[in-house]
């Protein structure tokens, strides 16, 4: 198994028809994955093409899902509609949202999260790579790509990787890659303050999944998300796992690109997280190049 | 996006907070006229308008000693200003070249009320979000006047936090609650009820990334006001407040970061001396990180996002080669989806085009890397390749080291 997608996960693309969305519909169906709607208000009935592959495009999610089975959606709407979209999701029912959108305000994510407590839709990001679980054909083709990541740097394999930053995920990923360790998923959660899915939740689902052996976590200077899934690994995880922090040299107080990478108090400094990482029995990579074998010190593969 | 203390004070008496009457100005032939306006009975307050804290106990590098001072007279108080007004205040917040004071804000001193143990009657109020629960939360405290940080170690049992569910918006009950944890009764309890409802609602309605008063104060005459404002805005919301960003004061923001966000870089200035170059923020913080670990120092934070453009690339040198303290460069690219090739070519174009002198260490890895790496070592300049993060770094590092 994998988490959240599997090969078989039918997707839905909110924003197909944006340049940004039609682009990574386009790289998602290259990967073999099953993008089988679009959603644009307004569009419905219209069709978007790649590779003779013939996308049905919707005005609204609910109709998409109940026409075409997608049970996931990849949400590229610009930032002003961005939460609509995602609470669209939730009235439609879908299993999962994946907002790639960067840039949505505060107070729209926080009256979004508000109003999907108890319903069954889970977020992740926004702001965020999305999620790839990779499949078995060559450079993991067939795979579940959900979002803006590159497909190719993956193989289907035995470690979950989580991370806040895109580019950073694909670094450990390709290090995994590179020394002939698989991924069964990879999870970015994404960089702003308020997001849908944290690195406890995503570490909770990878430590029940069987075809999970061993986890990367990647994190960064703010919040106490990272502290959180430490303390909650030390005592239930049955599974190794290694860490690494991105900001050690960021400043305080300023905001480095993610909304949420910003030193607040003493305890989110990138020093402090590391401390409660070793604490909690977490291999801790010293750089951003030493993620896959900080991982490999503790578990053979 | 962070406004002066006479903005949010004239946005919080928009939304009914009290605030002392007080009029900004920034030339000297103002000033009289400014202080015309106001009661000084009780006395002045000038006060430097800067983006940034500790402004009483800083030091002008004119010498003059504090960026807040109480006049008890028009000529006091004009004299005051006189010092401030286009000097540069350095304080604890602000780094060693401190920042130039562009407007002076006069307000009507307070008569300061007193507690029984003779201390001024101060209090600490803001509104932000609490991440761990993805709600606004309202802080309270009776120690005002001082870093509330320092209050949140020495003193915890003095600061309340009360939680708003979005879904309702702040109850009244939740008002009382602060105003009850704050000890007032009577007029004064009415006065901060109406405040905090006030205030969370402005934090709401523009959509504040925090709004902190502090002091809070009582004045002798039994009257609350916000003595303090700092307020700062979600850069993700000012689409919708044209009114804010009206208020933006770009001589407060650093001249390169404005200058990088027109190419839709996002860069800090730090004071090492190796630039870096990165796409993604994740990326870009962590290749700051290496660079320290193998020896060297970061001179900056850059993003150059996903697209990274042979304009983008240009524009970044650009910018970073404006920094007089650069010795060397290091590019770290991952071209997940865009073609190393492409980056490449721009990376050539741009040293071309700066006449680049300084070392230059790039790493490209992902999509058509062979080409990319192809490229720079066919065109003839000295650009040193790195396979790996560290391996750039160490690179980077030795090469500025040793000159």
């Amino acid at each position: 198994m994998s988490i959240l997608v599997h090969e078989k996960t039918r997707i839905l693309v909110q924003g197909i028809t944006g340049d940004f969305g039609a682009r990574h519909a386009r790289l998602s169906i290259d990967y073999g994955s099953q993008v089988v709607a679009g959603v644009t208000p307004g569009k419905g009935g219209q069709t978007f093409e790649h590779n003779g592959v013939k996308v049905p495009i919707f005005n609204t999610v609910a109709e998409a899902a109940k026409q075409t089975g997608a049970t996931v959606s990849a949400i590229f709407v610009p930032p002003p509609f961005a939460a609509d979209a995602i609470l669209e999701c939730v009235e439609a029912d879908l299993d999962l949202a994946v907002a790639i959108t960067e840039g949505i305000p505060v107070r729209d994510m926080i009256r979004a999260k508000r109003a999907m407590l108890g319903k069954r839709t889970r977020l992740i990001g926004p702001n965020c790579p999305g999620l790839v679980t990779p499949g078995r054909g060559d450079k993991s083709h067939g795979g579940c790509r959900i979002g803006i990541a590159p497909g190719y740097i993956h193989k289907r394999g035995k470690v979950g990787v989580v991370s806040r930053s895109g580019t950073l995920t694909y670094e450990a990923v390709w290090q995994l890659t590179s020394k002939g360790h698989g991924q069964s998923t990879c999870v970015g959660i994404g960089g702003d303050p308020v997001n849908g899915t944290s690195h406890l939740d995503v570490i909770k689902l990878f430590n029940e999944d069987p075809e999970t052996e061993a986890i990367i976590m990647i994190g960064e200077i703010g919040g106490n998300a990272e502290v959180e899934a430490a303390r909650w690994i030390k005592a239930n995880c049955k599974k190794p796992v290694a860490g690494f922090i991105a900001g050690a040299t960021a400043p305080a107080g300023r905001r480095m690109g993610h909304a949420g990478a910003v030193i607040g108090g003493a305890e989110d400094t990138a020093e402090a997280k590391i401390k409660i990482f070793r604490e909690c029995g977490i291999s801790v990579a010293e750089t951003p190049s030493d993620m896959a074998d900080a991982l490999l010190r503790v578990w053979r593969g | 996006m962070n406004i002066h203390e006479y903005q949010a004070k004239q946005l919080f008496e928009k939304f009914g907070v009290a605030v002392p009457k007080g009029v900004a100005v920034s030339s000297v032939g103002e000033f009289d006229a400014a202080i015309a306006q106001l009661n000084t009975a009780g006395g002045i307050m000038v006060k430097s308008q800067i983006h940034a804290g500790g402004r009483g106990k800083g030091t002008f590098t004119n010498g003059f000693k504090g960026g807040v001072k109480f006049s008890p007279t028009k000529e006091k108080a004009v004299e005051n200003a006189q010092a401030m007004l286009g000097n540069t205040l350095v304080t604890a917040q602000t780094g060693d070249a401190g920042r130039k004071v562009q407007t002076i804000y006069f307000t009507e001193a307070a008569n300061l009320g007193k507690r029984p143990d003779g201390r001024d009657d101060e209090y600490y109020l803001a509104i932000l979000l609490d991440r761990a629960t993805s709600n606004p939360v309202i802080v309270a405290s009776t120690e005002g006047g001082m870093e509330i940080e320092h209050v949140a170690h020495a003193n915890p049992e003095k600061i309340f936090k009360v939680h708003v569910d979005p879904a309702v918006g702040l109850q009244a009950f939740q008002a009382r609650q602060i105003a009850f944890s704050l000890g007032f009764t009577g007029e004064l309890f009415k006065q901060c009820v109406t405040l905090v409802t006030k205030l969370y609602q402005f934090y709401w309605d523009k959509d504040c990334a925090m709004v902190e008063v502090n002091p809070l104060l009582v004045t002798a005459e039994g009257k609350l006001l916000a003595l303090d404002a700092k307020v700062s805005f979600d850069d993700n919301a000012l689409f919708r407040h044209p009114d804010v960003v009206a208020l933006r004061d770009l001589n407060e923001e650093d001249a390169k970061e404005i200058e990088a966000s027109k190419f839709g870089l996002s860069y800090i200035a730090l004071d090492g001396n190796i630039a870096c170059l990165v796409n993604g923020a994740g990326l870009a913080m962590s290749t700051m990180d290496i660079i320290q670990h193998f020896g060297g120092s970061p001179a900056n934070f850059l993003d150059v996002g996903g697209g990274a453009t042979k304009d983008q690339v240009t524009a970044a040198f650009k910018i970073i080669l404006g920094d007089p303290n650069v010795k060397g460069i290091l590019v770290n690219i991952f071209g997940g989806i865009m073609d190393c090739n492409v980056i490449a070519t721009g990376i050539v174009e741009a040293v071309k085009e700066t006449g680049l002198q300084l070392p230059l260490v790039v790493r490209l890895e992902g999509n058509n890397v062979e080409a990319g790496k192809a490229t720079l070592a066919a065109s003839g300049l000295t650009i040193v390749s790195g396979d790996t993060m560290a391996d750039a770094a160490q690179k980077i590092v030795k090469l500025v080291n040793n000159k």
